[in-house]
């Protein structure tokens, strides 16, 4: 299709320098999601090994799948992660028993064999391969988009419309195993109602504090009709600070006698 | 520097995830070990599709996007199933299944 390239690379130094800033940031936050304990830390970490595999998508001519990586798994299915932790307990972090004894220096070993398998026998086979590069391929339909629209929708066409059809599955699935049968009806409103005044505490509003000629704040307690105060009028953080203001009983007594006719105020003021 | 580099990273973050399935005990982590592998193969379709100049590589890569998301939703429904059951995310304490 199109032409080899003359040289075997078609990387220029900008791309360099975004690879293995990119790379070195991926490596560290997949080291770091497989070494932190709590399961939120890992969580942040690979989020930023995702973002930085999606700088590499974009250094590799694939913008579209860039975006799509930064949109469904920073943005989707990492925030699915977050949120299933919060679920789970964000303080659950790993037990350190082995269950298999010596599981985990094995799994090690394993690991790094099939590492240096993989780099030495992949790097020795293919480092001499070329690189045809990808421009002639964006260009032959106008665009990245376009060109994976273009084989979306005719040799991938099939493979297309089975992915809607595992899409909704998954969906369905997950409704079916997140669903909770409910043990006990759902309480209407009347039988909320009834239950809050069995309760035994006050059904409604708590009495505002007291509001005075000189004093309406939060710490003034409420006349009773008996002249007493109301106690629950004051909120309870300020009552157990003991801020409670003392009534002025001066206020009360005046109201009184003037009430009663025998105030002692001057004469002009009785009028 | 030629785009092997690429395939070389996405063998090395394959192989860290792989780690992380073998050695870490909580299901989530564990998932999110699986998501890193499906990522390094997403990079090595990638940086192939470039080498080979055409498309199709990209066109699989978000294939496998997909069924990574739709694993993802699925897996992770179980694994609250599991723990509102068994009051748990270890991957240990299934194996009472067995019994």
């Amino acid at each position: 299709m199109a032409p080899l390239a003359d040289t075997v690379t078609d990387v220029n130094t900008g791309e360099q320098v975004v690879f293995w800033v990119t790379a070195i940031l991926a490596v560290a936050g997949a080291l770091g999601m497989i070494l932190s304990r709590k399961a939120v830390h890992s969580a942040l970490w690979i989020a930023l090994t995702m973002i930085n595999l999606a700088i590499l998508y974009i250094a590799n001519s694939a913008p579209f799948l860039g975006m799509v990586q930064i949109i469904v798994y920073t943005g989707a299915v990492m925030m699915l992660f977050l949120f299933v932790l919060m679920v789970v307990g964000v303080d659950s972090s790993d037990s350190l028993i082995e269950t298999i004894k010596g599981q985990r220096l094995a799994a090690i070993l394993l690991g790094l064999g099939m590492g240096i398998l993989l780099v030495w026998g992949i790097g020795n086979a293919l480092v001499e391969s070329p690189s045809v590069g990808l421009t002639a391929a964006n260009e032959e339909f106008g665009g990245n988009v376009e060109g994976i629209a273009n084989l979306i929708f005719t040799r991938y066409l099939l493979v297309f419309e089975l992915t809607s059809a595992l899409l909704i599955t998954a969906a369905m699935g997950a409704m079916v195993l997140a669903h909770r049968d409910r043990w006990k009806p759902l309480p209407s409103q009347r039988d909320l109602s009834l239950a809050r005044f069995r309760s035994g505490q006050h059904p409604g509003n708590l009495p505002n504090p007291g509001v005075y000629a000189r004093h309406n704040a939060v710490d003034t307690p409420a006349l009773l009709p008996d002249g007493g105060t109301s106690d629950i009028s004051v909120p309870a953080p300020v009552r157990a600070r003991g801020d409670e203001r003392p009534l002025d009983r001066v206020d009360i007594d005046e109201v009184r006698q003037i009430s009663e006719g025998e105030s002692d105020l001057p004469e002009g003021s009785k009028e | 520097m030629n785009p092997m580099n690429y395939v070389v990273l996405s063998a090395l973050l394959f192989t860290i995830g792989s780690l992380g399935v073998l050695v870490r005990r909580n299901a989530i982590v564990v998932f999110m070990s699986v998501e890193l592998m499906l990522n390094a193969a997403n990079l090595a379709f990638v940086s192939f599709a470039r080498m080979n100049g055409n498309l199709d590589g990209q066109v699989v890569a978000f294939f496998v996007m997909v069924v990574a998301a739709a694993e993802v939703v699925v897996g992770l429904a179980i694994i609250v199933t599991i723990f509102r059951t068994r009051r748990s995310a270890s991957i240990d304490e299934p194996n009472l299944l067995k019994y």
